[in-house]
């Protein structure tokens, strides 16, 4: 026994620290990323992306492309011949995907019809409605008194517009939508089928349209005045110089110089998706998953969703002969029987509720 | 050239004409004429077409050359409309067709005028080519599809077709028909925005509306956005979806020559025509062509394999370009006369307001000019009429002045006169007067002289004594 205590080596060191022998400055709150980590794996993300624009833009073609698997509506249920449903729906299809361990929950949201009628008055309105009604689900779930210790998060987070590619300025209807969904959502704009443009056209439609933008005074993502920091801005500047991005969606493979690519093969030359020279996809792509991902899920959760309940909060606190603390338009579920007062959201109105308990 | 070995066997009398004919034939552009004349002859009622062969050279062969000599003095004229939504590059497509300038970069591009209205507006270029004139008048229509609510997109279109039939119309029933311009449209480019899916809820709209009064030929927009297999898939698609709608797009004429049913079946299978508009020279391979250039490569314009630049236009401008014309006067402006007169002899009534309406024919027009004339014409009668009786009683006041004024002044003469008459009267008196005293004064004088003489003899008889 002593003797395989004696024998009994310390153990290597865990990955991440330093060995304790000869250091006492060393207290380890850098482990904590290696615990937000394993506990992000066990999890998995979500992340739920909606794709607007007229019918033939290639955004199932996009989607499948992004995420290098058959995720859009049209893989869900082949349709050969397309119908263009008279009124817009929106269809929600969702994905487990995995990658090296970290699981992700994919939903890819889908809205056939717009824009496509002859009268497009208002098409914009079933899509706010839809966006406002996931944030109304989480805010009835946060505000609940027994809720679940994961809040299921189908907010959108980010909507994808695609910008048909006349090459010459954006239309009325997609400024009126732009317009009015940048409050709500983040927006990326995308000119979808880039290979109709030569590199000239492509610049100069990219410069018209980000005048447009401007002028109209719309707010695509990255937002400028979100930008924390000096870094980011740095960073930020840069993507709001490219934007929008010209992509071209591919799902099948083809040989270039002996390696396989994604990519349309044409009569005079094959455009390759992922190359930077032909399309801007690899852009688009690093900026939706590798590196903005988690800064675009914060922005959804933490800026346009408090919005939202800060105006749902004050239309039901606005009604007449309200008690403080009575919400009578939230109210959350009696799960217990429990006889406690209507209990607004925690953050503000805790110390109200405790207060009327302590009364009864 | 097979003319002038036809003629070889000809009589030696023609000589001459033949020579004529020839040297005509050397001008000639593809016109065919038949070697062996022969005549047709319609034998009476209902008969059957005989075909007679002639024993010599007559010289109606050369019919064909005065029509074509006849048809380039006079020249050639066009009208092609292009319609589609802004940015699917119809104006680089017409440039390119006709290799010109028409809409140059200093016309405002779309990204400039953008409208809030559909307008339609024409353009007159006139092209020369080898002798023949063209003047080609493309009409325009910004705006088309651009806007949110594109409801009644289509209505100043079918405006303006009907506009230029109405006046077509309208000046071949003038009595003074010589100058008979023909502003119909004779051509409608109907653009499809290549999707890859099928035709949209507009396009069908529109081509519904127009198919009957307009040659449509679809065309699918910037199509180098899709690659073969997607642009087969695509057409086949607007195809189903155009004879599922009952669409009568343009159709190529029935011929009985063998290259044509060739080159016209070609064309019905790559209908409807995918291209790519380019005036920009790029050199491939050592030669310079029209093209689009890419980092991936270059498409070019006039590539068959690339995309159907090159049918549309032979088709356009080189074979069919009289046919559509012909289709345009002889199917879609007869059926708008015929609908116009139908639709007078069901109203009859006067309705002539509306111009959009089909309400006026030549014949009602007549009726109508005459009614009123006639109406114009009674109305002048009671005119003057009342003119008449207003002048003669006009007359008949200043007579009856005239007359009181002569009645006036015949009573002033007249009083006048008796005055005068009394006056003179009174003199009479006085004169008479005066006479009766110069008498009495005479007498009295005579008296005294008697006396006095008297006297005297008394005294001498007196003084004898």
């Amino acid at each position: 026994m002593t003797d395989s205590a004696k024998l009994h080596q310390p153990h290597p060191p865990p990955k991440g620290e330093r060995s304790h022998a000869g250091d006492f400055s060393y207290v380890g709150i850098d482990a904590i990323l290696e615990q937000m980590r394993r506990k992000a794996m066990k999890q998995g993300f979500e992340l739920n992306i909606m794709v607007v624009g007229q019918s033939g833009l290639g955004k199932s073609t996009l989607m499948n492309t992004l995420f290098k698997s058959k995720v859009s509506r049209k893989s869900a249920q082949p349709n050969p011949e397309e119908k263009i449903p008279q009124t817009i729906e929106i269809k929600s299809i969702s994905h487990d995907i995995e990658e090296k361990g970290v699981r992700m929950k994919l939903a890819v949201i889908d809205t056939p019809g717009f824009g496509d009628q002859i009268n497009n008055e208002n098409c914009w309105q079933p899509i706010m409605k839809f966006i406002n009604d996931q944030y109304e689900a989480y805010l009835q779930e946060e505000i609940n008194i027994d809720r679940k210790k994961r809040i299921p998060d189908s907010r959108v987070h980010c909507c994808i517009y695609f910008i048909p590619p006349t090459g010459h300025c954006l239309r009325p209807l997609d400024v009126e939508f732009m317009r009015r969904l940048s409050k709500v959502v983040n927006i990326v704009p995308v000119i979808a089928k880039a290979d109709t443009l030569t590199l000239e056209e492509r610049d100069d439609f990219k410069q018209t349209i980000r005048e447009e933008l401007r002028a109209n005074g719309i707010d695509v993502y990255p937002q400028k005045e979100f930008d924390e920091d000096a870094e980011d801005r740095l960073i930020n500047d840069k993507i709001r110089e490219m934007i929008p991005f010209a992509v071209v969606g591919s799902d099948q493979e083809y040989q270039v110089n002996g390696k396989k690519l994604l990519g349309r093969k044409t009569k005079w030359g094959t455009i390759e998706v992922e190359n930077i020279a032909h399309c801007e996809f690899a852009y688009l792509r690093d900026l939706l998953i590798r590196t903005h991902m988690q800064n675009i899920k914060d922005i959804t959760g933490s800026i346009h969703y408090e919005m939202y309940r800060v105006r749902r909060l004050n239309e039901s606190n606005a009604g007449p002969g309200l008690a403080p603390g009575q919400a009578p338009t939230l109210v959350p579920a009696h799960t217990n029987g429990q006889t406690k007062v209507n209990g607004g959201p925690p953050n503000g109105m805790a110390a109200q509720c405790e207060v009327l308990t302590h009364e009864m | 050239m097979s003319h002038a070995e036809g003629l070889e066997g000809s009589s030696e009398a023609d000589r001459n004409s033949s020579m004529m004919a020839n040297s005509l034939t050397v001008t000639l552009l593809n016109i065919q004429v038949i070697c062996d004349s022969s005549l047709v002859f319609n034998t009476g009622s209902g008969g059957e077409m005989q075909q007679k062969n002639l024993e010599g050279y007559v010289g109606f062969a050369n019919l064909p050359n005065q029509v074509y000599r006849k048809s380039v003095k006079r020249g050639f004229e066009f009208t092609l409309m292009v319609v589609g939504e802004s940015g699917l590059g119809k104006s680089t497509l017409i440039n390119s067709l006709f290799l010109t300038d028409l809409y140059s970069p200093e016309y405002p591009g779309p990204s400039h005028r953008i409208k809030k209205t559909v307008k339609v507006e024409q353009s007159k270029v006139l092209v020369k080519e080898g002798g023949v004139q063209l003047l080609l008048t493309i009409v325009d229509t910004p705006g088309f599809g651009d806007a949110v609510d594109n409801s009644d997109c289509w209505q100043p279109v079918i405006d303006h077709i009907d506009n230029k039939f109405e006046d077509y119309l309208n000046s071949e029933s003038r009595v003074n028909r010589r100058l008979m311009p023909d502003n119909r449209v004779h051509c409608c480019l109907y653009f499809i925005a290549p999707s890859g899916h099928g035709l949209k809820p507009l396009d069908i709209e529109f081509m519904k509306r127009l198919h009957e009064k307009v040659n449509i030929i679809p065309l699918i927009a910037k199509a180098d956005t899709m690659t073969p297999e997607e642009g087969q898939q695509f057409k086949k698609q607007i195809m189903r979806e155009i004879q599922e709608h009952k669409i009568r797009i343009y159709e190529f004429p029935e011929t009985d020559d063998e290259e044509e049913i060739k080159l016209v079946k070609k064309i019905k299978e790559r209908l409807p025509l995918a291209v790519v508009g380019s005036n920009t020279i790029i050199e491939v391979n050592g030669k310079r062509v029209r093209g689009r250039e890419y980092p991936w490569g270059v498409a070019e314009v006039e590539n068959g394999e690339h995309c159907d630049f090159t049918i549309l236009r032979n088709m356009l401008i080189r074979t069919h370009m009289q046919d559509l014309k012909d289709v345009t006067n002889n199917v879609h402006y007869e059926n708008y006369r015929s609908r116009k007169l139908a639709a007078v002899t069901y109203n009859g009534a006067d309705n002539n307001r509306n111009k959009g309406q089909l309400t006026k024919s030549p014949l009602a027009q007549m009726e109508e000019e005459r009614r009123e004339h006639v109406s114009k014409m009674k109305k002048m009668e009671m005119e003057m009429e009342q003119v008449f009786e207003m002048k003669v009683k006009e007359k008949i006041q200043k007579l009856k002045d005239s007359e009181a004024e002569l009645q006036r002044r015949h009573e002033q003469m007249k009083r006048n006169l008796e005055a005068q008459h009394r006056e003179l009267e009174e003199k009479k008196r006085q004169h008479e007067d005066e006479k009766a005293q110069w008498e009495t004064q005479q007498r009295q004088l005579e008296q005294q002289k008697l006396e006095a003489s008297r006297t005297l003899e008394k005294n001498k008889k007196k003084k004898i004594f």
